[in-house]
Order: C-alpha cells, then sequence, then structure tokens
C-alpha cells in the first residue's frame, strides 16, 4: 500500500506542516525584530522593570512614587484595573437585576422604560459613553477653586469629588483578624442553622445571628479601644485642595460607563434567564401555596441561574478587558501606565506582553472561579 | 389530543372565567401598580420635557458660536456648520461626493442583500467582484481620472462602516477555517486553533490594536512598511476572527453526528464532507448570532480612534475641540454621534430578530 494512502502518516504529515509553519513565521518574526531593535539600539529583556519609573501616576491605590520601579508602576496600573473593573461589576449586577426585573414587569410603562435603557445603552458605543460622561462632568461641576463645599469636609468640583478619609491608626492587624473571625463564624452558624431547619422542618433565626456575629467582633474591638480610627479632612488651599479620599472624575467616568453598561447586559441575561423558566414551574409552586417572592427564590432563581451564570461570566469577562478603555479618558489603568511605560524606555514587545499577559491570566482566572460556582449551582444529575 | 376532543363536555359546567386585559388594569390594577405607573409616567414625562427643551424650545437655530454660547439649548450651526467634517473627515473638500457616493451605494447593497430573497451564489461574487472593487476605486481614486486620495485622508463615517464590515468579510473565511481546526481530530492542529482563539479572546481589543499599530512594524524587514489603516484593519479582522470561530463551533455542534457519518459512508472526503453538508447547515443556524456580533464590532471600531485613526467617533471628537466652538457645543456632537450609532445598531437588532423569525419559520 502506498504511504501516502495512508490516514495515520497523513494526519502526521499535516499537524508537522501545520506546526512547522508556525515555528516558521515565529522564528521569521523573531529574527526580523531583533535584527530591527538592534539596530535601534534597544536592549531587549526584561531589565528594564527594575529601573526607575520616574513619572508620576495620577491614581495609587497602593504606595507608589515616581522613585520606584517600573515593575511597581505596572503593579499600580493591574490594582487600578481590577479595582474598577471589580466595583462596576458588582454595582452593575445589582443594578442590572432592577433593570431586568423592571423588564419583565407587568405594568407597561415600567418594562417599556427598562426596555427604553438597555437599548440606549446597548447600541451607543461605550467608548462613545466615556467621552461623554467625562465631558459632562468636566462641564457641569466648577473648577477647583470655586469647589462647592455641600457638606462639611466634603468638596465638589470638576477635579473630582473630595471626601473625608477614615483610617486605621493602631491595631490594623488585630482589626483584620476580627473581621476575618467574624466573616468565618457568620459562615459556620448559617450553615448549622441551615442544616437543623432541614432536618427539624423548623425555621429559626440563623440569619439574623450570623449577621450580629458578622459584626459584633469589630464592634467590640472598636468599643473596648483596642483600635482606633484617624480622620483625614481635606484642606481647602488656595489653588487646590489637600488631604482627604480623592474621587477623580476619571475614575467615576469610566466607573459609571462601564457599570452601566454592565447593567444592561445583566438586565438581558438575567430577562432571558427566568423567562426560559416554564410557567409551570410557577403554577406547581403557587399551588404549593408558596408566595411570589418565595417561587421565585426558592424554585425559579435556582433554575435560572443555570442559564445566567454561563453569559453572565462572558459579561464580567468583557467589563474587565473594557476597562482598558480607561486609556481614551486618562484613567492610569494597567493599558494606560503600560503606554507610558512604552513611551519612555522603548521596550514595546516586552510591554505589550505583560499586559496581555496581566489580561490573559486574569480572564482565565475569573472563568475559572464562575465555571466553579456555575458547577456549584448546575443541575445535580442523579 | 384526539382522546381530549373526545371527552363529553359536563353538562351545566360554567366556562373558565375570562381573564379582564384592559388597559387600566395593566396600569392601575393595583396601587402598587397605579404608583408604579405613575412615577414611570413622570420619569418619562420630566425626561421628554427636558430632551424637547434642550433640542427644540431653548435651541439656536441660526447664528455662530457667540449665540450658541449665550444660549442654554442645543446649538443646532455647529451640526450644519460641521456636518460634512464629522462624516467625511479630512477627505478634500471638492471630492466629498466620492465617500458619499460610495456611502449611498453600500447603504443600498447592503439592504438588498439583507433581504433572503436575493441570497445566492451571485449575490456574493457580485459584492466581491463588483461592488467592493468600485468602493476602493471611489474612495482611493488614481484610475478614471479620479485623482487618488491616500488612506491618512479617509475618515470619517465611511472608515467606520469600512473597519467593521471589511473586518467581517475577511474574518469570515478565517473564523470559519479556526472553528473547524478547532473541532478537529488532528490534536496538534486543534491546539493551535484553542491557543490562538482563547490567547485574542482573552485580551482587549485595544491590545490588539496596540500590537498592531507599535508591534508590527518591529516585525517587518526593513524598508517594509504597511499602512496605518491596513494595520488596525488587520487587527480588527483577528480579533474579529476569534469571535466568530467561537460562534461557527456553537452551529458545528449543533449539526448532528450522523451528517458527518453518513458524508463519510458515502465516500465523500473531509473538505467534501464539511462544503457539502455540515457548514451549509451549521452557517445557517449561526447567521442571527453573527449579526449581533457584528453591531459589537461596529461599536468597537470606535477604538482606533485610540490609535490615532480619524473614524467617525474621532472626526466628532476633533470638531468639537475645533477652537471656534470649543466648548460649547460638547453634547450636540456627542448626541449626534451617540444618535448615528444607535440608528445603525438599532436597525441591525432589528434585522438579527427578523432572521431568527425568518429561520424558525422556513427551517424550523
Amino acid at each position: 500500500m502506498n504511504i501516502l494512502n495512508d490516514m495515520r502518516f497523513r494526519a502526521f504529515c499535516y499537524q508537522i506542516g501545520a506546526i512547522g509553519l508556525v515555528a516558521a513565521a515565529a522564528w521569521t518574526m523573531f529574527a526580523t525584530a531583533s535584527d530591527n531593535l538592534a539596530k535601534q539600539n534597544i536592549a531587549t529583556g526584561f531589565g528594564f522593570l527594575a529601573r526607575q519609573a520616574g513619572f508620576v501616576i495620577s491614581e495609587t491605590a497602593i504606595v507608589y512614587q515616581p522613585t520606584d520601579s517600573i515593575a511597581r508602576a505596572i503593579l499600580v496600573g493591574i490594582v487600578n484595573t481590577v479595582k474598577v473593573s471589580l466595583l462596576a461589576a458588582i454595582l452593575g449586577t445589582v443594578l442590572g437585576l432592577f433593570v431586568g426585573v423592571a423588564r419583565m414587569s407587568r405594568n407597561p410603562v415600567l418594562a417599556r422604560l427598562a426596555l427604553a435603557y438597555v437599548e440606549v445603552l446597548r447600541n451607543v458605543p461605550l467608548l462613545l459613553y466615556l467621552f461623554l460622561w467625562y465631558s459632562l462632568i468636566i462641564m457641569v461641576f466648577p473648577p477647583v477653586k470655586q469647589a462647592l463645599n455641600i457638606l462639611p469636609g466634603v468638596y465638589l468640583s470638576n477635579s473630582g469629588l473630595v471626601l473625608p478619609a477614615v483610617f486605621l491608626e493602631s491595631g490594623a492587624l488585630v482589626f483584620a483578624l476580627f473581621v476575618c473571625a467574624g466573616i468565618a463564624a457568620a459562615v459556620l452558624i448559617r450553615r448549622i442553622s441551615q442544616r437543623r431547619r432541614l432536618t427539624t422542618g423548623r425555621s429559626n433565626h440563623g440569619t439574623a445571628i450570623a449577621c450580629l456575629a458578622l459584626l459584633l467582633p469589630p464592634l467590640l474591638l472598636w468599643m473596648l479601644g483596642f483600635v482606633s480610627f484617624g480622620w483625614d479632612i481635606p484642606q481647602a488651599g488656595r489653588f487646590r485642595l489637600t488631604g482627604g479620599l480623592h474621587v477623580r472624575p476619571e475614575f467615576v467616568a469610566l466607573l459609571f460607563g462601564l457599570l452601566l453598561s454592565v447593567s444592561a447586559s445583566v438586565a438581558e441575561i438575567v430577562r432571558a434567564g427566568i423567562q426560559a423558566i416554564g410557567p409551570g414551574q410557577w403554577e406547581a409552586a403557587a399551588a404549593l401555596g408558596l408566595h411570589r417572592s418565595r417561587v421565585m427564590r426558592l424554585v425559579v432563581l435556582p433554575q435560572a441561574l443555570r442559564l445566567i451564570i454561563p453569559p453572565l461570566t462572558n459579561t464580567y469577562l468583557t467589563v474587565f478587558k473594557n476597562s482598558s478603555l480607561a486609556i481614551a479618558i486618562g484613567y492610569p489603568d494597567l493599558v494606560m501606565v503600560s503606554n507610558t511605560v512604552m513611551n519612555q524606555t522603548g521596550q514595546a514587545i516586552e510591554t505589550i506582553a505583560i499586559f496581555m499577559g496581566v489580561y490573559l491570566s486574569l480572564s482565565i482566572a475569573i472563568s475559572l472561579t464562575m465555571n466553579w460556582y456555575n458547577a456549584r449551582v448546575a443541575l445535580k444529575e442523579r | 389530543m384526539a382522546e381530549t376532543q373526545a371527552l363529553p363536555r359536563p353538562v351545566g359546567a360554567a366556562k373558565p372565567p375570562v381573564r379582564r386585559s384592559g388597559w387600566v388594569k395593566a396600569y392601575f390594577g393595583t396601587p402598587l401598580n397605579s404608583m408604579i405607573s405613575l412615577v414611570s409616567m413622570a420619569a418619562i414625562f420630566f425626561l421628554g420635557k427636558l430632551a424637547f427643551g434642550w433640542l427644540v424650545v431653548n435651541a439656536v437655530f441660526s447664528g455662530d458660536a457667540a449665540t450658541c454660547k449665550a444660549s442654554i439649548g442645543a446649538c443646532w450651526p455647529f451640526l450644519a456648520e460641521k456636518l460634512r467634517y464629522m462624516i467625511f473627515g479630512f477627505y478634500p473638500f471638492e471630492e466629498q461626493w466620492r465617500p458619499f457616493l460610495a456611502v449611498v451605494l453600500f447603504l443600498a447593497s447592503c439592504l438588498i442583500s439583507m433581504m433572503p430573497r436575493f441570497w445566492s451564489r451571485t449575490l456574493l461574487y457580485v459584492w466581491l467582484l463588483v461592488i467592493l472593487p468600485v468602493l476602493y476605486v471611489l474612495l482611493a481614486g488614481g484610475v478614471f481620472s479620479l485623482s487618488p486620495v491616500p488612506t491618512s485622508s479617509w475618515g470619517g463615517l465611511p472608515l467606520s462602516f469600512m473597519l467593521s464590515f471589511i473586518g467581517l468579510v475577511c474574518a469570515l473565511p478565517l473564523g470559519i477555517g479556526l472553528a473547524l481546526a478547532r473541532a478537529s481530530s488532528l490534536p496538534a492542529i486543534r491546539i493551535l486553533a484553542v491557543g490562538f482563539i482563547e490567547i485574542v479572546r482573552g485580551v482587549p481589543l485595544i491590545s490588539i490594536l496596540f500590537m498592531a499599530t507599535v508591534m508590527l512594524p518591529l516585525f517587518m524587514p526593513e524598508g517594509v512598511s504597511i499602512d496605518k489603516l491596513l494595520r488596525a484593519q488587520v487587527a480588527i479582522i483577528i480579533f474579529a476572527a476569534a469571535y466568530i470561530a467561537e460562534i461557527v463551533r456553537g452551529g458545528l455542534q449543533d449539526v448532528p453526528e450522523g451528517q458527518f457519518e453518513a458524508g463519510y459512508s458515502l465516500g465523500l472526503s473531509y473538505w467534501q464532507v464539511m462544503r457539502k453538508i455540515v457548514l451549509p447547515q451549521a452557517l445557517k443556524k449561526v447567521i442571527p448570532p453573527m449579526v449581533g456580533l457584528f453591531i459589537g464590532f461596529f461599536q468597537d471600531t470606535t477604538l482606533v480612534t485610540i490609535v490615532g485613526l480619524l473614524d467617525f467617533l474621532d472626526t466628532v471628537r476633533s470638531a468639537l475641540r475645533d477652537p471656534e466652538w470649543q466648548g460649547i457645543a460638547v453634547l450636540e456632537g456627542y448626541v449626534f454621534a451617540a444618535a448615528v450609532y444607535f440608528t445603525f445598531s438599532a436597525l441591525m437588532g432589528l434585522y438579527s430578530r427578523f432572521l431568527e423569525q425568518h429561520f424558525r419559520v422556513t427551517h424550523g
């Protein structure tokens, strides 16, 4: 038999061919790139990360000075990206739930209003909204010199909102420990009460006790005087405000834009998920004497969640990736910091590789977490 | 069903109660419902009044920047003066009939192609051999005594249409190929496809655009430079291909295994099975989600403004920054841009829903 007619041999050849093609392309690109870089006198490698950054980042969630290393600056960018996308995902989900419920309302006015909300958000590019919110903030609020003093210590101007900040003066570690202990206790109590309710069939006050267990330890610690809080009150200087917590307009515009887009997607996902549960489920639960809200919570939602979680995962991945639009309005997220690094050091390939790597690994982390949650809520086939 | 019909109707049994479905009940059935209705109507009235006041009552209909600055309403003269720039960008002013004609031709061709009755192989060839070349010649010029216009002068709405449409057209075969590779039984090819798709889907579009604009020149041999517009277009194609591949994969999974087996047992080769049996069924199923994806791409092309291309959003923004109008017509510009994007996206959304209905009716 001719070896060329052997299926396995052919399959082997195709695969070797594909790998060879990709490898050749990669090698050519690598060779030309290192050739070009050598001509431009740019050193390759990640050594530049240890160099001094030398640029200011307007918003830092962790301590950062321009004298810190470039690696630290990129870390600040990562933290900012995570901060804004996490907040947008949480707030957007809450808002989206309300809109989704309004969309299913039997009241036609409310349902249409919610539909209009979703359509207006989904049919206009997010980037346009970001520009719009940002310029509205800049236009509507007065400049810093005439900052509105809405409450004592709270200033509103077009360079952002300045609030008094609370910080722990002492006992931060003990406090954190107690908060963790409180959470653990609450989870434990809730689990025990749930099991007791299922075995005895009687309701108990597990949830209330759990809430108490959550709040009591830190509260106790504070009342006994083991920790003390300090206030950082903003001071109005001649040209700018100093001190306090500064919420910048770039952050607000980005957060607002992202959370609105999340809310529109979540509303549609929730509506589709709940409407996919047949009316028989509602009727059967109602026939058992359950109240509408209980039917929703105990019968419909657990089934709808299975349909809701996968597209919800996509929405969270999208908002995380969309937070990269920050660069358009000047919020120092990972991409914007990387862009600054790129312009300063000329290390384009390494920098882009770093931020793509970070996005990729965080995306995978989000997917894995959501898949794990999905496996938990999935219908157990017995 | 037959048994139910055979049952005799019990004598004297009451008919099931008729549900009252008057509008009064829908709006004011319960106290809570009435309150929701009133609050919602008040919100609509308030928003409507705000919009009407801004657009009509307080608006400036004629005048210049100074008149607009004094007024709190919308500034229509701004739109009138900047309209051509916002739509066509820096395209030479005397030649702007060419992009105008191109957009009209493009939209008309799209409208015709959207009707299922015109779907045929001929239509595809007409697009590839007639419409797209004509559009390119209209924009680029250089032949038929049309003066050449470099791509760096292209901008505005034609550019946005071009980036998203060409992106989709070129990404479609690539995406189908990737989907087939991902479903392949050859492990090496499958792994390569999965790697490509997951990497592209795991990073933001902006990073691929950066890669294309900043990194690609480094990978080119000396002396070879690729047009900036083309580089952004390539980035969009790569991005779109990965997403299309995932949608097509869904379609492929919906084709029953028996279809493949039947094809192979007839002695057809892999490509014959795919081309003649599997892909026609799979692609039919993915057309509606593909239109949805296209809406997303159309909106995502706005990102090219970050790497310095003059798409529609960018021309609107630079019109706002014109020193004469600076800070006067910000809202007007963005609302106009939003209205344009909304119109096209919403129309495509309607079309997507129409297609879903169409396929449900015609193909079960």
